[in-house]
C-alpha cells in the first residue's frame, strides 16, 4: 500500500482537532501507514493566496510537497482545498519544466527542491481506491443504522481536467464508501451544489455566503436526515458553524450534526463520538449523539 | 481599452474568453450568482471586449465551485480566468480588506487559519499536543515560509 504523510492544513488543527485525531484513529485501526508531515504550512488557500499571486502560491505549495518528498511518501490531504492547491500545483510543476526551475529559485532559499516524485492525495479517493467499498465494509463492527446527507464539496472532483474521479455531476464513489459504514446516502436536490464558503466568499461577503449554506441547509432538512457528511473541513467550518451564524443572523434553526467522513467511519470503525471529537462542533445534537450510543450498545 | 492588457494576459494563458457564444450556460450554473450580482456571463463579455474590469465587485463573489468552466460549451476555463483577472486586480492594489488581513496571518504564522485558545482546550481534551505538527510547533520550519513569502515578495503585495 502507498506510504503516506499527513497533510493537516489550517481549519482542522486550529478548529476542528476532532477531524485530526478521528482521522488517525481510523488510519490505525486501518493499519495505513502514515506519518505526520511535520513542520508543513497552510497548503496555501485556493481562494486568496492562488489567486493573489501565482510564484507565492506556487513556492508555498512546492515547500509542503518536498517536505513529503524528502520522506519519499505521497502527501495525503484530508481537506478538498487542501487537495486542489497541493494537487493543482503538483500537476502544473510536474508538467511545465520552466515553472519548475523559477519555483526552485525561490526553494534554493531555503536549502529545498521540488523534484515531482510523489503525488498528492485526497483521502476519500484514497480510502476507494486502495481499499474500496467492500474491504471497508468487511471492517466495520457497528454498522450505522443513519440517513445520511452526502456533501461532495467542489474541489474533491472539480476542475475534473485534474482529477480522474468520473461524473461531475452525478459522482458516486463518496456515496459508496458512505454506505460501506451502513448509512444511507440520501438523495436530495441541489446535492453537489457549493457550500458557498470557498474563493474568499466567506471571508470577505460573510452574508452572501451564508445565503447560499442556508439554501442548501433548508433542502437537507426537508430530505430528513440524520447527519451531513462532508470530507472538508471548510465546508463542515461553513456547514456547522453556518448553523450557529444562521441562527443569529436569520432567525432559522436547522440543529443538523456535521461530520466529517473520518469521524462517520471512526463511528462504524467502533470509536466513541468523544474519541472523535464530534461533541466539538458547533452543533451539539444530543438526539443523535443518543442514537450513537444505542448503536455502540446493540 | 482596459490597463494592463486583460484579455492579452487571458490570452497568453491559453484562456480563449474570444470563444464564447454567450449562451448563459455559466450564469445559470453559478450558485453564487443567485444571490448575488454576480454575473458570470457578463464578465465574460467585459473580458472579451477588453473593458476595465478590475475594480468591480463581483469579480470576488466567485466561490471557484468551478460548475461554469465543467458547462461551458465552448471549454473555456472560465475560473482560471476570474483567477487571473483577480491577479491582475490585486497587482494593481485592489483587494479585500478581509483577504488582505488572510495574507497578514499567512506572513504572521504560516497559517491562514491560525491556531487559538479555545482550540487549545480542545486539542488537550482530545489527547492531542497543544500545537499541531506544523509550522505552529517548528519555528525553523515558520521561518522558512516567512523567507518563501518575502523571496516571492508577497509581503509587499499584502502590506496595508
Amino acid at each position: 500500500m502507498t506510504k503516506l504523510s499527513l497533510f493537516l492544513g489550517c481549519i482542522i488543527p486550529n478548529r476542528y482537532p476532532g477531524i485530526e485525531k478521528a482521522t488517525k484513529l481510523c488510519f490505525e485501526k486501518l493499519n495505513i501507514d502514515c506519518s505526520d508531515l511535520s513542520g508543513a504550512s497552510c497548503c496555501p488557500a485556493p481562494g486568496v493566496f492562488r489567486s493573489f499571486d501565482k510564484p507565492t502560491w506556487l513556492a508555498i505549495a512546492s515547500r509542503n510537497i518536498a517536505l513529503s518528498e524528502e520522506m519519499g511518501r505521497d502527501v495525503l490531504t484530508i481537506c478538498n482545498g487542501c487537495y486542489g492547491s497541493l494537487s493543482d500545483a503538483n500537476h502544473e510543476l510536474k508538467e511545465d519544466a520552466e515553472l519548475k526551475k523559477s519555483t526552485n529559485i525561490h526553494l534554493g532559499k531555503i536549502d529545498k527542491e521540488y523534484k515531482g516524485t510523489v503525488d498528492v492525495r485526497h483521502i476519500v479517493e484514497f480510502l476507494y481506491d486502495e481499499f474500496g467499498p467492500e474491504k471497508i465494509k468487511e471492517m466495520i463492527v457497528n454498522p450505522l443504522n443513519l440517513r445520511v446527507a452526502l456533501h461532495y464539496g467542489c474541489h474533491l472532483v472539480k476542475p475534473s481536467a485534474d482529477r480522474q474521479l468520473g461524473s461531475v455531476e452525478r459522482p458516486t464513489f463518496f456515496d459508496e464508501l458512505i454506505e460501506a459504514t451502513g448509512a444511507e446516502s440520501v438523495n436530495y436536490p441541489d446535492k453537489m451544489a457549493c457550500c458557498g464558503a470557498g474563493g474568499g466568499v466567506r471571508s470577505a461577503l460573510r452574508n452572501k455566503s451564508l445565503e447560499m449554506v442556508n439554501h442548501k441547509l433548508s433542502i437537507i432538512q426537508h430530505a430528513g436526515v440524520d447527519c451531513i457528511v462532508n470530507a472538508c473541513p471548510f465546508c463542515h467550518l461553513q456547514l456547522d458553524g453556518g448553523q450557529a451564524e444562521i441562527k443569529e443572523k436569520l432567525g432559522l434553526e436547522y440543529n443538523i450534526p456535521v461530520l466529517h467522513y473520518t469521524q462517520l467511519l471512526g463511528l462504524a470503525l467502533g470509536f466513541s463520538p468523544e474519541e472523535l471529537g464530534i461533541d466539538l462542533n458547533v452543533i451539539k445534537n444530543d438526539e443523535f449523539l443518543g442514537k450513537m450510543k444505542e448503536i455502540r450498545q446493540e | 481599452m482596459s490597463d494592463p492588457n486583460v484579455l492579452k494576459i487571458l490570452q497568453d494563458a491559453g484562456i480563449d474568453v474570444l470563444s464564447c457564444m454567450q449562451c448563459g450556460t455559466c450564469s445559470g450554473s453559478c450558485p453564487s450568482g443567485h444571490y448575488t450580482i454576480l454575473n458570470t456571463r457578463r464578465l465574460v463579455r467585459k473580458a472579451r471586449k477588453n473593458k476595465d474590469m478590475l475594480h468591480d465587485d463581483d469579480l470576488w463573489m466567485c466561490a471557484t465551485c468551478y460548475n461554469c468552466q465543467e458547462r461551458c460549451p465552448r471549454g473555456i476555463k472560465i475560473v482560471d480566468a476570474i483567477l487571473s483577472i483577480r491577479t491582475i486586480a490585486v497587482h494593481e492594489g485592489i483587494m479585500l480588506p478581509e483577504h488582505r488581513a488572510v495574507s497578514q496571518f499567512m506572513l504572521e504564522y504560516g497559517h491562514a487559519v491560525p491556531i487559538n485558545d479555545a482550540t487549545k482546550v480542545m486539542r488537550e481534551g482530545l489527547g492531542l499536543e497543544l500545537l499541531p505538527e506544523t509550522v505552529h510547533k517548528y519555528p525553523d520550519a515558520l521561518e522558512d515560509v516567512k523567507t518563501l513569502l518575502r523571496s516571492c515578495e508577497f509581503d509587499k503585495l499584502v502590506k496595508d
